[in-house]
C-alpha cells in the first residue's frame, strides 16, 4: 500500500497542470482538428471525415494573400519592434546606473499596459483621423494643403498600433537577458580595444540574442493572430488571417474557420521551431 | 621578449560621493617586477590596479606608465592588459576569437588574427582546445585563455585582478607557479591583487600592503615578513604578536614599554618619548620556552590554548596584560619540556625578535 503510494506520487504531481493544460489547451485543439474535418452548411454541421475544407482553405487565392498580408505585417512589426526594443532594453541595462531606476523606467515602460489592447487602439484614432491632431496641426501650419490620408485605415496605421501594442513584448525578454551579461565582459572588451559600437555588435547582441529570440516568438504570434487592430486600424481595408476566420464563425462556417486555424497553428508552429533552431534561448528559461 | 614598463604613481586618490577608496597614495614599481597589493577587502587595492587599467577614473593624482602620463587614456591606450577575477572570457567566442579579439577590434585581418591568437595559444599550452567555448573548460584552462587573451596586445604591464581566488587550493598554488615563471620568461611589469599574504610572499618582488586606502608598506617580502612597519602589516601578516603599551625610556636603540597593568617589554627601535602609544612585534616562531635572562624579553604566562601541528606545537599564552600571545615552538623543544592548558609558562625571546612598529594611520 505504502509502496503503490510512493509510485503514484509523482503522478498526482504531476496531476494538477497536466489537467490544466489538457482541459485548456489539449482538447480545445483536438475539438478543433476534429472539426476541421467535418461538413457544414448554412444551418449547422455535420459530423464526417473530409478534406475539402482544407482544399478550399489551401486553394484560395484570397487565403494565399491573406497570409501574405499577415507575414507582411508580422515582418514589419517584427523589425520596428526588434530595433526599438532592442535600443530601450540596451539603455536600460547600460545606461541607467542605478537600479531603482531601472525599475522605475522599467515600470513606465509597462504603464500603457494598465488599459485595454482596444482603447489603446481607438485612442489613435483622434490622433492620426483625418481631421485628427496630427493633419490638422500641419495643415493649420501651412506645411500641408490637403489632409493625409494614409495615416489613418491603412497599412500604416495597423503596423503603428501594433508596434504600440507589441513593443514590451520584445523589451522585457531583451532586457532580461541583457542584465544577465556580465559587467566585465563589457569592461574585458574595452580593455582589448573595442569601441562602443564594436562593443555592441561583437558583444553585447550575440549574447541578447536569446532575449531577442523569445520577444521575436512573442511579437510574432501575437501579430500571427490579430484580428482585432487590423480590422480598427485598416477600418476594414486589409485583411489578416484571424479576420478571415472570424469573418467565416460570423457566417457559421465553424468547419472552414477550424481548418483555416490548424494551418495558422502549424504555419506558426514551423515559424516559432525555425526561431528555437537559430537561437538557443535554453539558457534563459 | 617585450619592453616592461616602470610604473609610477603620484599621489592618487579616488573618491566616491562621501566615501575615499585610495587616499593620496604614491608608489614606483619598477619595470619588469612582480607587484602584489595585498590587503583585506575594501583596502582600495581593487581600486588602484583598475586606476592603473584605466577602467576607473582618477579622481585626484597622476599614473605615469614608463614615459607616458596615462591618467586620462583609455585602458587600451595605456599599454597594460588586464586579467579579470573572473576572467571575463566572452562566452559566445570559442578560445581563438577570444584571444584574439583585440587584434580583431584593431581590424587586423582574420587570417593573420587566428594565427597569433593560436600561437598565443600555444604558449600557454591551450591550442589543442582552440575551437572549444569557455563555458567547456576548467577554472585553470580559463585562467589561462585569459592570460593569453590579456597578452596578445603585447602589453608593458599585466594587472591581474585576485587571478587565483577562483581556484581550488590544489590548482592555486599550481597556477601561481604558472604565473610566476611567465613572468620571468616575459619580462614584464606584473601587477596582482590578492588578499593572501602566503599568494603575496611566494609571487612578489615587492609586496604593497595596504588598510583603509593608504599604503602601509611598499618593500620585498623578507623585509615585510621580518620588519613589518606598523601594528597592521603584523597582524595581517601573521607570524607576528603585537604588544601596545606606554613607551617608559629609550636608550641605547632600545625603547622600553609598559603594559597599563601588565609587564614591562623592550623592543629594538627609534627613541619615543615616554608616555607615548607605542607597538612592538614579537616574531611568533622565535619564542622559546624558559625564563628570561635579560628583563623585558619574555614573560610569565598561562597556557590557554595547545595546537599540534606536526613539526611544531602552536601555543596560545595569556599574561602580563597580553590577552593572547602566540608562540610556535619546535616539537623537539616541546616534548623536551611539556606543558598543558592551564599551565604557568615562562617564555622569552632575542632582542633582535622584538621590534617597535611604526605609528598606525593617522
Amino acid at each position: 500500500m505504502n509502496n503503490l503510494l510512493s509510485r503514484a506520487t509523482p503522478y498526482l504531481q504531476a496531476a494538477p497542470l497536466l489537467l490544466i493544460l489538457g482541459f485548456f489547451l489539449a482538447i480545445p485543439i483536438l475539438l478543433l482538428l476534429i472539426v476541421s474535418f467535418w461538413d457544414y452548411d448554412f444551418a449547422g454541421m455535420y459530423p464526417d471525415f473530409m478534406t475539402l475544407n482544407y482544399a478550399e482553405t489551401l486553394g484560395s487565392w484570397v487565403t494565399w494573400k491573406t497570409y501574405g498580408n499577415t507575414l507582411k505585417f508580422a515582418a514589419m512589426v517584427w523589425a520596428i519592434t526588434a530595433f526599438v526594443g532592442f535600443w530601450v532594453a540596451y539603455f536600460l541595462a547600460f545606461h541607467v546606473r542605478t537600479a531603482t531606476m531601472q525599475m522605475v523606467l522599467f515600470l513606465v515602460c509597462t504603464v500603457p499596459f494598465l488599459t485595454s489592447n482596444i482603447i489603446r487602439m481607438i485612442s489613435w484614432i483622434p490622433v492620426l483621423g483625418r481631421n485628427g491632431l496630427i493633419n490638422s496641426g500641419l495643415v493649420g501650419a501651412g506645411v500641408i494643403d490637403q489632409p493625409i490620408e494614409w495615416l489613418l485605415y491603412s497599412d500604416f496605421a495597423v503596423i503603428l498600433a501594433m508596434v504600440h501594442l507589441y513593443t514590451l513584448f520584445m523589451v522585457t525578454p531583451i532586457f532580461n537577458t541583457m542584465m544577465r551579461i556580465d559587467k566585465s565582459l563589457i569592461e574585458a572588451a574595452r580593455d582589448g580595444g573595442a569601441k562602443d559600437w564594436q562593443i555592441i555588435w561583437n558583444v553585447i547582441l550575440p549574447l541578447a540574442k536569446p532575449g531577442i529570440a523569445i520577444g521575436t516568438i512573442f511579437v510574432v504570434t501575437l501579430v500571427m493572430a490579430d484580428f482585432s487592430t487590423v480590422q480598427v486600424m485598416s477600418g476594414g481595408q486589409s485583411a489578416s488571417v484571424a479576420l478571415m476566420m472570424r469573418n467565416q464563425m460570423s457566417l457559421l462556417q465553424y468547419p472552414a474557420a477550424a481548418a483555416n486555424a490548424i494551418v495558422l497553428l502549424v504555419l506558426v508552429l514551423f515559424m516559432v521551431a525555425g526561431i528555437l533552431r537559430i537561437v538557443d534561448i535554453r539558457k534563459e528559461l | 621578449m617585450s619592453k616592461a614598463a616602470e610604473i609610477d604613481i603620484a599621489s592618487v586618490s579616488k573618491i566616491y560621493g562621501k566615501t575615499t577608496a585610495v587616499d593620496a597614495i604614491s608608489l614606483k614599481i619598477p619595470a619588469g617586477s612582480y607587484c602584489c597589493l595585498l590587503g583585506p577587502s575594501g583596502c582600495g587595492k581593487t581600486s588602484t590596479l583598475r586606476m592603473i587599467a584605466g577602467h576607473e577614473s582618477v579622481s585626484v593624482g597622476d599614473i605615469v606608465l614608463g614615459k607616458t602620463v596615462v591618467t586620462h587614456l583609455p585602458p587600451a591606450k595605456r599599454g597594460t592588459a588586464m586579467m579579470f577575477q573572473s576572467y571575463a572570457l566572452f562566452p559566445h567566442l570559442d578560445l581563438i576569437d577570444n584571444v584574439a579579439f583585440s587584434l580583431k577590434m584593431a581590424g587586423v585581418d582574420k587570417v593573420t588574427r587566428r594565427t597569433k591568437a593560436l600561437d598565443m595559444l600555444k604558449l600557454m599550452q591551450m591550442d589543442a582546445y582552440a575551437s572549444r567555448k569557455p563555458a567547456q573548460l576548467s577554472g585553470g584552462q580559463q585562467q589561462r585563455v585569459a592570460l593569453a587573451r590579456a597578452l596578445i596586445t603585447d602589453p608593458e604591464a599585466l594587472l591581474l585582478d585576485e587571478p587565483l581566488s577562483a581556484l581550488d587550493p590544489f590548482l592555486k598554488i599550481r597556477m601561481r607557479a604558472e604565473l610566476k615563471k611567465l613572468q620571468k620568461q616575459l619580462g614584464i611589469t606584473f601587477v596582482h591583487v590578492t588578499h593572501s599574504q602566503e599568494e603575496a610572499m611566494a609571487l612578489a618582488d615587492i609586496i604593497v600592503v595596504m588598510s583603509e586606502g593608504r599604503i602601509e608598506q611598499a618593500a620585498s617580502p623578507r623585509e615585510v615578513f621580518e620588519r613589518p612597519a606598523t601594528a597592521f602589516v603584523a597582524r595581517f601578516m601573521g607570524d607576528h604578536n603585537v604588544i601596545s603599551g606606554k613607551v617608559v625610556n629609550s636608550a641605547d636603540g632600545l625603547v622600553t614599554f609598559e603594559i597599563v597593568g601588565g609587564g614591562t617589554f623592550s623592543a629594538a627601535g627609534k627613541p619615543r618619548t615616554p608616555g607615548a602609544d607605542v607597538d612592538a612585534a614579537v616574531r611568533t616562531d622565535h619564542v622559546r620556552i624558559g625564563e628570561s635572562p635579560i628583563k623585558g624579553l619574555g614573560f610569565t604566562g598561562i597556557v590557554s590554548n595547545l595546537e599540534y601541528r606536526g613539526g611544531t606545537i602552536k601555543l596560545t599564552i595569556e599574561g602580563a596584560g597580553i590577552a593572547e600571545f602566540t608562540a610556535i615552538v619546535t616539537d623537539k623543544a616541546f616534548y623536551a619540556a611539556p606543558v598543558a592548558v592551564g599551565d604557568a609558562v615562562p617564555l622569552h625571546w632575542d632582542i633582535e625578535d622584538a621590534i617597535v612598529l611604526g605609528a598606525p594611520n593617522p
